[in-house]
Protein backbone atom coordinates (compact mmCIF):
# COMPACT_ATOMS: atom_id res chain seq x y z
CA UNK A 1 0.00 0.00 0.00
CA UNK A 2 2.66 2.33 1.30
CA UNK A 3 4.69 1.51 -2.18
CA UNK A 4 1.52 2.11 -4.01
CA UNK A 5 0.93 5.75 -2.41
CA UNK A 6 4.81 6.68 -2.89
CA UNK A 7 4.10 5.91 -6.89
CA UNK A 8 1.30 7.73 -6.64
CA UNK A 9 3.43 10.52 -5.29
CA UNK A 10 6.33 10.02 -7.40
CA UNK A 11 4.09 10.79 -10.74
CA UNK A 12 2.30 13.41 -9.42
CA UNK A 13 5.23 14.91 -8.79
CA UNK A 14 4.54 15.68 -5.22
CA UNK A 15 7.94 16.79 -3.62
CA UNK A 16 8.66 18.86 -6.56
CA UNK A 17 5.41 20.65 -6.16
CA UNK A 18 5.90 21.09 -2.85
CA UNK A 19 9.39 22.39 -3.50
CA UNK A 20 7.83 24.62 -6.28
CA UNK A 21 5.28 26.34 -3.64
CA UNK A 22 7.86 27.00 -0.88
CA UNK A 23 9.71 29.30 -3.89
CA UNK A 24 6.34 30.62 -4.97
CA UNK A 25 5.27 32.09 -1.72
CA UNK A 26 8.98 33.36 -1.02
CA UNK A 27 8.39 35.46 -4.76
CA UNK A 28 5.04 36.96 -3.04
CA UNK A 29 7.28 38.18 0.10
CA UNK A 30 8.47 41.27 0.40
CA UNK A 31 12.55 41.32 -0.51
CA UNK A 32 14.32 42.54 2.34
CA UNK A 33 16.99 44.45 0.26
CA UNK A 34 18.34 47.77 1.59
CA UNK A 35 19.45 49.83 -1.40
CA UNK A 36 22.75 51.22 0.38
CA UNK A 37 23.72 54.05 -0.11
CA UNK A 38 20.32 55.73 -0.48
CA UNK A 39 19.26 53.28 2.69
CA UNK A 40 21.56 52.68 5.63
CA UNK A 41 20.90 50.48 8.64
CA UNK A 42 20.29 51.82 11.64
CA UNK A 43 23.71 52.24 13.68
CA UNK A 44 24.78 51.96 17.41
CA UNK A 45 26.45 54.65 19.36
CA UNK A 46 29.15 51.89 20.37
CA UNK A 47 30.14 51.33 16.48
CA UNK A 48 33.79 50.97 16.42
CA UNK A 49 34.68 52.70 12.71
CA UNK A 50 37.76 55.07 12.24
CA UNK A 51 39.75 55.99 14.92
CA UNK A 52 40.03 60.29 16.23
CA UNK A 53 41.93 61.87 18.59
CA UNK A 54 39.81 64.23 20.93
CA UNK A 55 40.82 67.66 22.28
CA UNK A 56 39.29 68.92 25.87
CA UNK A 57 36.81 72.49 25.15
CA UNK A 58 39.55 74.50 25.33
CA UNK A 59 41.72 73.09 22.45
CA UNK A 60 44.49 71.16 24.29
CA UNK A 61 44.60 67.94 23.48
CA UNK A 62 43.86 64.92 25.82
CA UNK A 63 46.69 62.43 25.30
CA UNK A 64 49.08 62.48 27.53
CA UNK A 65 51.45 60.03 25.54
CA UNK A 66 50.68 57.26 28.80
CA UNK A 67 51.39 54.37 25.79
CA UNK A 68 48.63 52.38 27.71
CA UNK A 69 46.80 51.87 24.28
CA UNK A 70 49.83 50.85 22.21
CA UNK A 71 50.10 48.24 25.15
CA UNK A 72 46.73 46.54 24.70
CA UNK A 73 46.63 46.94 21.44
CA UNK A 74 46.16 43.00 20.06
CA UNK A 75 46.98 43.89 16.09
CA UNK A 76 50.45 46.30 17.30
CA UNK A 77 48.96 48.71 15.20
CA UNK A 78 49.51 51.66 17.33
CA UNK A 79 52.73 53.14 17.29
CA UNK A 80 53.68 56.25 19.97
CA UNK A 81 56.65 58.06 20.23
CA UNK A 82 56.61 61.11 23.18
CA UNK A 83 58.54 63.75 24.40
CA UNK A 84 58.31 66.92 26.94
CA UNK A 85 56.55 69.42 24.99
CA UNK A 86 57.27 73.42 25.30
CA UNK A 87 54.92 73.82 28.11
CA UNK A 88 56.84 71.60 30.10
CA UNK A 89 53.99 68.70 29.76
CA UNK A 90 54.41 65.26 28.24
CA UNK A 91 53.08 65.14 24.50
CA UNK A 92 53.23 62.51 21.62
CA UNK A 93 55.66 63.52 19.25
CA UNK A 94 54.16 60.58 16.90
CA UNK A 95 50.28 58.71 17.30
CA UNK A 96 50.13 56.50 13.99
CA UNK A 97 47.83 53.56 13.55
CA UNK A 98 47.98 51.42 10.87
CA UNK A 99 44.72 50.66 9.64
CA UNK A 100 45.30 47.86 7.63
CA UNK A 101 46.75 46.65 11.34
CA UNK A 102 43.49 47.75 12.88
CA UNK A 103 41.16 45.16 14.11
CA UNK A 104 38.59 47.66 15.69
CA UNK A 105 38.54 46.11 18.54
CA UNK A 106 37.94 48.95 20.44
CA UNK A 107 40.86 48.07 23.50
CA UNK A 108 42.52 51.64 22.65
CA UNK A 109 39.19 53.22 23.76
CA UNK A 110 38.82 51.27 26.61
CA UNK A 111 42.35 51.34 27.99
CA UNK A 112 42.96 55.04 27.63
CA UNK A 113 42.72 57.05 30.85
CA UNK A 114 41.45 60.51 29.33
CA UNK A 115 39.45 59.42 26.61
CA UNK A 116 41.65 61.08 23.68
CA UNK A 117 41.53 57.85 21.31
CA UNK A 118 37.57 57.10 20.28
CA UNK A 119 36.65 55.32 18.04
CA UNK A 120 34.14 56.96 15.48
CA UNK A 121 30.83 56.05 13.77
CA UNK A 122 32.46 56.75 10.69
CA UNK A 123 32.96 53.32 8.11
CA UNK A 124 32.87 54.69 4.65
CA UNK A 125 36.33 55.57 4.06
CA UNK A 126 38.62 54.72 1.40
CA UNK A 127 42.41 54.98 0.62
CA UNK A 128 43.79 55.88 -2.81
CA UNK A 129 47.34 55.43 -2.81
CA UNK A 130 49.96 53.65 -0.75
CA UNK A 131 50.80 54.94 2.78
CA UNK A 132 47.39 56.35 3.45
CA UNK A 133 46.30 53.35 5.63
CA UNK A 134 49.07 55.21 8.55
CA UNK A 135 46.81 57.64 10.54
CA UNK A 136 48.87 60.06 11.54
CA UNK A 137 48.77 62.09 14.79
CA UNK A 138 47.59 64.80 12.62
CA UNK A 139 44.94 63.06 10.48
CA UNK A 140 43.62 61.67 13.82
CA UNK A 141 43.32 65.28 15.44
CA UNK A 142 41.46 66.41 12.15
CA UNK A 143 38.86 64.11 12.59
CA UNK A 144 38.15 64.37 16.09
CA UNK A 145 37.76 67.88 15.23
CA UNK A 146 35.63 67.75 13.03
CA UNK A 147 33.03 64.94 14.12
CA UNK A 148 33.60 66.61 17.74
CA UNK A 149 29.86 67.08 18.46
CA UNK A 150 29.08 63.13 17.36
CA UNK A 151 31.72 61.82 19.76
CA UNK A 152 30.74 64.03 22.55
CA UNK A 153 27.20 62.78 21.66
CA UNK A 154 28.05 59.18 21.34
CA UNK A 155 30.09 59.18 24.67
CA UNK A 156 27.20 61.12 26.53
CA UNK A 157 24.94 58.38 25.73
CA UNK A 158 27.02 55.44 26.35
CA UNK A 159 28.15 56.76 29.92
CA UNK A 160 25.18 55.65 31.94
CA UNK A 161 25.88 51.92 31.36
CA UNK A 162 29.72 52.60 32.62
CA UNK B 1 -0.37 59.09 -53.17
CA UNK B 2 -1.92 55.48 -52.65
CA UNK B 3 -3.03 54.79 -55.50
CA UNK B 4 0.76 55.31 -56.60
CA UNK B 5 1.99 53.18 -54.05
CA UNK B 6 -0.95 50.43 -54.59
CA UNK B 7 0.08 50.56 -58.35
CA UNK B 8 3.54 50.28 -58.12
CA UNK B 9 3.00 47.18 -55.50
CA UNK B 10 0.89 45.71 -58.21
CA UNK B 11 2.96 45.95 -61.22
CA UNK B 12 5.82 43.93 -59.36
CA UNK B 13 6.36 40.46 -60.04
CA UNK B 14 4.80 37.97 -58.25
CA UNK B 15 8.30 37.03 -56.75
CA UNK B 16 9.54 39.76 -55.82
CA UNK B 17 5.86 40.64 -53.49
CA UNK B 18 6.61 37.14 -52.03
CA UNK B 19 9.92 37.66 -51.21
CA UNK B 20 9.08 40.95 -49.80
CA UNK B 21 6.55 40.26 -48.10
CA UNK B 22 8.15 37.44 -46.46
CA UNK B 23 11.03 39.46 -45.80
CA UNK B 24 9.45 41.85 -43.37
CA UNK B 25 7.71 38.93 -41.89
CA UNK B 26 10.90 37.05 -40.94
CA UNK B 27 12.22 40.63 -39.67
CA UNK B 28 9.35 41.30 -37.34
CA UNK B 29 9.36 38.12 -35.83
CA UNK B 30 13.01 37.91 -35.41
CA UNK B 31 13.41 41.34 -33.50
CA UNK B 32 9.80 40.20 -31.59
CA UNK B 33 12.09 37.47 -30.40
CA UNK B 34 15.17 38.89 -29.83
CA UNK B 35 13.57 41.88 -27.59
CA UNK B 36 11.81 38.96 -25.73
CA UNK B 37 14.99 37.33 -25.73
CA UNK B 38 16.39 40.98 -23.76
CA UNK B 39 13.83 41.47 -21.52
CA UNK B 40 13.88 37.78 -20.40
CA UNK B 41 16.97 37.90 -19.27
CA UNK B 42 16.26 40.90 -17.15
CA UNK B 43 12.68 38.95 -15.81
CA UNK B 44 14.36 36.31 -14.67
CA UNK B 45 16.95 38.20 -12.82
CA UNK B 46 14.23 40.37 -10.97
CA UNK B 47 12.05 36.56 -10.76
CA UNK B 48 14.49 34.85 -8.75
CA UNK B 49 15.76 38.14 -7.05
CA UNK B 50 12.48 37.99 -5.64
CA UNK B 51 11.90 34.21 -4.42
CA UNK B 52 15.22 34.93 -3.18
CA UNK B 53 13.64 38.04 -1.02
CA UNK B 54 16.13 40.65 -3.01
CA UNK B 55 14.95 43.28 -5.49
CA UNK B 56 17.40 42.22 -8.59
CA UNK B 57 18.55 44.77 -11.15
CA UNK B 58 17.19 48.17 -10.66
CA UNK B 59 19.93 50.36 -11.24
CA UNK B 60 20.04 51.05 -15.04
CA UNK B 61 16.96 52.60 -16.26
CA UNK B 62 13.37 52.71 -14.65
CA UNK B 63 13.50 49.29 -12.32
CA UNK B 64 16.62 48.65 -14.18
CA UNK B 65 14.75 47.80 -17.34
CA UNK B 66 17.61 49.43 -19.73
CA UNK B 67 19.85 46.22 -17.48
CA UNK B 68 19.59 43.92 -20.63
CA UNK B 69 21.02 46.77 -23.15
CA UNK B 70 23.63 47.33 -20.86
CA UNK B 71 24.30 43.89 -20.60
CA UNK B 72 24.55 43.77 -24.46
CA UNK B 73 27.08 47.24 -25.52
CA UNK B 74 29.22 45.40 -22.41
CA UNK B 75 29.68 42.40 -24.06
CA UNK B 76 29.85 43.70 -27.81
CA UNK B 77 32.97 45.79 -26.66
CA UNK B 78 34.74 43.12 -24.98
CA UNK B 79 37.60 41.71 -27.35
CA UNK B 80 37.03 38.08 -28.70
CA UNK B 81 39.42 35.75 -27.31
CA UNK B 82 40.33 32.85 -29.15
CA UNK B 83 41.85 30.01 -27.83
CA UNK B 84 45.56 29.02 -30.06
CA UNK B 85 45.05 25.84 -29.87
CA UNK B 86 40.93 26.01 -30.99
CA UNK B 87 40.17 25.22 -34.40
CA UNK B 88 39.71 28.69 -35.15
CA UNK B 89 36.78 28.15 -37.97
CA UNK B 90 34.89 25.96 -35.78
CA UNK B 91 35.17 27.93 -32.37
CA UNK B 92 33.77 31.30 -33.90
CA UNK B 93 31.09 29.58 -36.44
CA UNK B 94 29.93 27.34 -33.42
CA UNK B 95 27.97 30.19 -31.70
CA UNK B 96 26.03 30.82 -34.94
CA UNK B 97 25.02 26.80 -35.71
CA UNK B 98 23.11 27.18 -32.00
CA UNK B 99 21.36 30.19 -32.51
CA UNK B 100 20.03 29.59 -36.20
CA UNK B 101 18.12 26.81 -35.32
CA UNK B 102 16.44 28.31 -32.72
CA UNK B 103 16.09 31.31 -35.27
CA UNK B 104 14.56 29.52 -37.31
CA UNK B 105 11.80 27.32 -36.03
CA UNK B 106 9.87 30.27 -35.48
CA UNK B 107 9.24 29.94 -39.59
CA UNK B 108 6.63 27.53 -38.80
CA UNK B 109 5.10 28.37 -35.68
CA UNK B 110 1.38 30.60 -35.97
CA UNK B 111 1.55 33.67 -34.01
CA UNK B 112 -2.62 34.01 -34.59
CA UNK B 113 -4.87 32.45 -37.18
CA UNK B 114 -3.51 34.13 -40.18
CA UNK B 115 0.29 35.19 -39.13
CA UNK B 116 3.32 32.76 -40.09
CA UNK B 117 6.05 32.85 -42.16
CA UNK B 118 5.88 29.37 -43.72
CA UNK B 119 2.78 27.55 -43.50
CA UNK B 120 4.00 24.00 -44.43
CA UNK B 121 2.19 20.58 -43.74
CA UNK B 122 5.68 19.14 -42.32
CA UNK B 123 5.61 22.27 -39.42
CA UNK B 124 5.79 19.24 -36.49
CA UNK B 125 8.63 17.26 -38.06
CA UNK B 126 10.43 20.66 -39.13
CA UNK B 127 10.16 21.54 -35.66
CA UNK B 128 11.58 18.40 -34.31
CA UNK B 129 14.41 18.74 -37.07
CA UNK B 130 15.44 22.08 -36.29
CA UNK B 131 15.44 21.58 -32.62
CA UNK B 132 18.20 18.54 -32.64
CA UNK B 133 20.20 20.88 -34.82
CA UNK B 134 20.53 23.13 -31.61
CA UNK B 135 23.27 20.47 -30.39
CA UNK B 136 25.93 20.81 -32.74
CA UNK B 137 26.30 24.44 -32.00
CA UNK B 138 27.31 22.69 -28.23
CA UNK B 139 29.05 19.86 -29.74
CA UNK B 140 31.46 21.67 -31.88
CA UNK B 141 31.91 24.34 -29.30
CA UNK B 142 33.05 21.99 -26.97
CA UNK B 143 35.27 20.13 -29.76
CA UNK B 144 36.57 23.62 -31.41
CA UNK B 145 37.59 25.00 -28.15
CA UNK B 146 40.22 22.07 -27.58
CA UNK B 147 39.83 22.35 -23.50
CA UNK B 148 38.85 19.41 -21.31
CA UNK B 149 36.25 21.29 -19.56
CA UNK B 150 34.25 22.34 -23.06
CA UNK B 151 34.58 18.64 -24.26
CA UNK B 152 33.03 17.13 -21.28
CA UNK B 153 29.94 19.94 -21.00
CA UNK B 154 29.69 19.23 -24.79
CA UNK B 155 29.65 15.49 -24.68
CA UNK B 156 27.27 15.63 -21.39
CA UNK B 157 24.84 17.77 -23.61
CA UNK B 158 24.87 15.56 -26.46
CA UNK B 159 24.18 12.43 -24.28
CA UNK B 160 21.24 14.43 -22.48
CA UNK B 161 19.31 15.77 -25.82
CA UNK B 162 19.83 12.80 -27.80
CA UNK B 163 17.98 10.55 -24.80
CA UNK B 164 15.31 13.58 -24.37
CA UNK B 165 14.74 14.50 -27.98
CA UNK B 166 13.36 10.48 -28.17
CA UNK B 167 11.10 11.10 -25.12
CA UNK B 168 10.24 14.84 -26.49
CA UNK B 169 9.32 13.40 -29.97
CA UNK B 170 6.75 10.77 -28.35
CA UNK B 171 5.46 12.95 -26.73
CA UNK B 172 4.49 14.67 -29.84
CA UNK B 173 3.21 11.64 -31.65
CA UNK B 174 0.09 11.94 -28.58
CA UNK B 175 -0.21 15.52 -30.01
CA UNK B 176 -0.09 14.36 -33.67
CA UNK B 177 -2.61 11.92 -33.15
CA UNK B 178 -4.63 14.08 -31.36
CA UNK B 179 -4.39 17.17 -33.74
CA UNK B 180 -4.68 14.73 -36.76
CA UNK B 181 -2.15 16.72 -38.18
CA UNK B 182 1.40 17.72 -38.65
CA UNK B 183 0.40 21.28 -39.63
CA UNK B 184 1.24 23.71 -36.47
CA UNK B 185 -1.78 25.87 -37.21
CA UNK B 186 -3.72 23.13 -38.00
CA UNK B 187 -3.35 21.80 -34.75
CA UNK B 188 -3.85 25.00 -32.60
CA UNK B 189 -7.22 24.73 -34.59
CA UNK B 190 -7.96 21.22 -33.38
CA UNK B 191 -7.80 22.92 -29.77
CA UNK B 192 -10.12 25.51 -30.61
CA UNK B 193 -13.09 25.49 -28.09
CA UNK B 194 -11.88 27.18 -24.68
CA UNK B 195 -9.55 25.13 -21.96
CA UNK B 196 -11.69 21.64 -22.44
CA UNK B 197 -10.55 21.18 -25.80
CA UNK B 198 -7.27 21.92 -24.86
CA UNK B 199 -4.67 19.06 -25.19
CA UNK B 200 -3.66 19.96 -21.74
CA UNK B 201 -5.74 17.32 -19.67
CA UNK B 202 -6.59 14.32 -22.45
CA UNK B 203 -3.02 14.56 -22.96
CA UNK B 204 -1.36 15.46 -19.23
CA UNK B 205 1.39 13.19 -19.06
CA UNK B 206 2.73 14.27 -22.23
CA UNK B 207 2.37 17.62 -21.81
CA UNK B 208 4.53 16.69 -18.13
CA UNK B 209 7.09 15.07 -20.22
CA UNK B 210 7.19 17.19 -22.97
CA UNK B 211 7.74 20.41 -20.86
CA UNK B 212 10.24 19.01 -18.73
CA UNK B 213 11.83 17.65 -21.65
CA UNK B 214 12.00 20.85 -23.26
CA UNK B 215 13.63 22.77 -19.96
CA UNK B 216 16.53 19.45 -20.40
CA UNK B 217 16.59 20.27 -23.95
CA UNK B 218 17.51 23.87 -23.36
CA UNK B 219 20.29 23.09 -20.92
CA UNK B 220 18.57 24.80 -18.30
CA UNK B 221 18.23 24.57 -14.64
CA UNK B 222 17.90 21.68 -13.33
CA UNK B 223 19.06 20.03 -16.29
CA UNK B 224 22.09 22.33 -16.82
CA UNK B 225 25.07 19.61 -16.57
CA UNK B 226 25.89 21.29 -20.02
CA UNK B 227 27.30 24.42 -18.09
CA UNK B 228 27.47 22.68 -14.64
CA UNK B 229 29.54 26.19 -13.19
CA UNK B 230 30.44 23.68 -9.95
CA UNK B 231 31.70 20.98 -12.26
CA UNK B 232 32.85 22.08 -14.84
CA UNK B 233 33.09 25.75 -14.91
CA UNK B 234 30.89 27.07 -17.50
CA UNK B 235 31.14 23.73 -19.66
CA UNK B 236 31.34 24.25 -23.43
CA UNK B 237 31.69 27.88 -23.59
CA UNK B 238 34.22 28.14 -21.08
CA UNK B 239 36.55 29.69 -23.44
CA UNK B 240 33.56 32.33 -25.21
CA UNK B 241 34.01 35.83 -24.39
CA UNK B 242 32.60 38.80 -25.75
CA UNK B 243 30.37 38.50 -28.40
CA UNK B 244 30.63 34.93 -29.40
CA UNK B 245 29.17 34.48 -25.81
CA UNK B 246 26.67 36.65 -26.54
CA UNK B 247 25.65 34.93 -29.68
CA UNK B 248 25.12 31.44 -27.01
CA UNK B 249 23.69 33.48 -24.21
CA UNK B 250 21.00 34.83 -27.28
CA UNK B 251 20.79 31.38 -28.65
CA UNK B 252 19.88 29.84 -25.02
CA UNK B 253 17.18 32.11 -23.91
CA UNK B 254 16.08 32.00 -27.49
CA UNK B 255 15.86 28.22 -27.77
CA UNK B 256 13.87 28.84 -23.94
CA UNK B 257 11.41 31.18 -25.73
CA UNK B 258 10.89 28.73 -28.43
CA UNK B 259 10.44 25.77 -26.22
CA UNK B 260 7.60 28.17 -23.94
CA UNK B 261 5.84 29.09 -27.83
CA UNK B 262 5.72 24.98 -28.79
CA UNK B 263 4.25 24.25 -25.44
CA UNK B 264 2.00 26.33 -25.57
CA UNK B 265 0.73 25.51 -29.20
CA UNK B 266 0.95 21.96 -28.43
CA UNK B 267 -0.86 21.61 -25.53
CA UNK B 268 -2.13 25.09 -24.03
CA UNK B 269 -4.05 25.55 -27.78
CA UNK B 270 -1.50 28.40 -28.77
CA UNK B 271 -3.27 31.44 -30.02
CA UNK B 272 -6.59 30.37 -28.94
CA UNK B 273 -8.76 31.97 -25.95
CA UNK B 274 -9.39 29.57 -22.94
CA UNK B 275 -12.57 31.75 -22.99
CA UNK B 276 -13.99 30.74 -26.38
CA UNK B 277 -17.64 30.06 -26.31
CA UNK B 278 -18.18 32.16 -23.16
CA UNK B 279 -20.53 34.78 -25.16
CA UNK B 280 -21.63 36.47 -22.02
CA UNK B 281 -17.61 38.05 -21.85
CA UNK B 282 -18.79 39.75 -25.50
CA UNK B 283 -21.54 41.72 -23.94
CA UNK B 284 -18.97 43.20 -20.86
CA UNK B 285 -17.51 46.42 -22.61
CA UNK B 286 -13.61 46.05 -22.77
CA UNK B 287 -13.52 42.62 -21.90
CA UNK B 288 -14.03 41.31 -25.82
CA UNK B 289 -10.35 40.53 -25.78
CA UNK B 290 -11.03 37.64 -23.44
CA UNK B 291 -12.94 35.53 -25.85
CA UNK B 292 -11.45 36.54 -28.85
CA UNK B 293 -8.15 34.29 -30.23
CA UNK B 294 -4.83 35.72 -31.07
CA UNK B 295 -1.29 36.63 -29.87
CA UNK B 296 -2.18 38.38 -26.99
CA UNK B 297 -3.00 34.90 -25.87
CA UNK B 298 -0.08 33.05 -27.35
CA UNK B 299 1.99 35.43 -25.83
CA UNK B 300 0.59 35.42 -22.23
CA UNK B 301 0.84 31.69 -22.51
CA UNK B 302 4.93 31.90 -23.78
CA UNK B 303 5.22 34.55 -20.45
CA UNK B 304 3.79 31.34 -18.30
CA UNK B 305 6.09 28.98 -19.38
CA UNK B 306 9.48 31.20 -19.25
CA UNK B 307 8.32 32.19 -15.52
CA UNK B 308 7.98 28.62 -15.31
CA UNK B 309 11.37 28.29 -16.41
CA UNK B 310 13.04 30.97 -13.80
CA UNK B 311 10.76 29.49 -10.85
CA UNK B 312 11.99 26.18 -11.74
CA UNK B 313 15.53 27.21 -11.73
CA UNK B 314 15.06 28.81 -8.73
CA UNK B 315 13.44 25.79 -7.30
CA UNK B 316 15.62 22.89 -7.92
CA UNK B 317 19.31 22.18 -7.94
CA UNK B 318 21.13 20.85 -10.33
CA UNK B 319 20.54 17.24 -11.52
CA UNK B 320 23.23 14.65 -10.98
CA UNK B 321 24.54 13.30 -14.71
CA UNK B 322 23.38 9.43 -14.22
CA UNK B 323 19.79 10.86 -12.69
CA UNK B 324 19.02 12.37 -16.00
CA UNK B 325 19.93 10.13 -17.86
CA UNK B 326 17.77 7.64 -15.42
CA UNK B 327 14.92 9.55 -15.78
CA UNK B 328 14.99 10.32 -19.68
CA UNK B 329 15.47 6.80 -20.60
CA UNK B 330 14.05 4.63 -17.64
CA UNK B 331 11.12 7.30 -17.18
CA UNK B 332 9.75 9.23 -19.26
CA UNK B 333 10.21 7.14 -22.34
CA UNK B 334 7.91 4.19 -21.16
CA UNK B 335 5.65 6.71 -19.68
CA UNK B 336 5.02 8.34 -23.25
CA UNK B 337 4.71 5.14 -24.74
CA UNK B 338 1.93 4.35 -22.30
CA UNK B 339 0.16 7.38 -22.69
CA UNK B 340 -0.14 6.68 -26.66
CA UNK B 341 -1.28 3.70 -26.13
CA UNK B 342 -3.78 4.61 -23.59
CA UNK B 343 -4.82 7.39 -26.01
CA UNK B 344 -5.16 5.16 -28.77
CA UNK B 345 -7.50 2.71 -27.25
CA UNK B 346 -9.22 5.74 -25.33
CA UNK B 347 -9.77 7.42 -28.31
CA UNK B 348 -10.82 3.92 -30.49
CA UNK B 349 -13.74 3.51 -27.48
CA UNK B 350 -14.78 7.25 -27.72
CA UNK B 351 -14.19 7.41 -23.75
CA UNK B 352 -14.14 10.65 -21.80
CA UNK B 353 -12.06 13.49 -22.74
CA UNK B 354 -10.73 11.31 -25.11
CA UNK B 355 -13.62 11.37 -27.07
CA UNK B 356 -13.44 14.09 -29.49
CA UNK B 357 -9.79 13.85 -30.49
CA UNK B 358 -9.26 12.41 -34.23
CA UNK B 359 -8.53 8.65 -34.44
Amino acid sequence: MNRTISYIKTFALWELLLGLSVTLRNFFRKSVTLEYPEEKTPQSHRFRGLHALRRYPNGEERCIACKLCEAVCPALAITIESDVSDDGTRRTTRYDIDLFKCIYCGFCEEACPVDAIVETRIHEYHMESPGENIMTKDKLLAVGDKFDAMISADKAADAKYR
Amino acid sequence: MIEFFTEAWNSLPPLVQYLTVTTWKILIVTIGVILIVAFSTYFERKVIGSMQARIGPNRVGPFGLLQPFADVIKLLIKEVIVPSQSSKFLFVIAPLLSLTPALATWAVIPLNDWYVIADINAGLLYVLALTSVGVYGVILAGWATNSKYALLGAMRSAAQIVAYEIAMGFALVGVLMAGGSLNLGAIVEAQAGGVSHWFLLPLLPLFVVYWVSGVAETNRAPFDVAEGESEIVAGFHVEYSGVAFAVFFLAEYANMVLISTLTAIFFLGGWASPFEGWTFLNDIAGLAWLTAGGLHWLFLKMCFFMYTFFWLRATFPRYRYDQIMRLGWKVFIPVTIVWIAVEGVMAWFQIGPWAGLNA
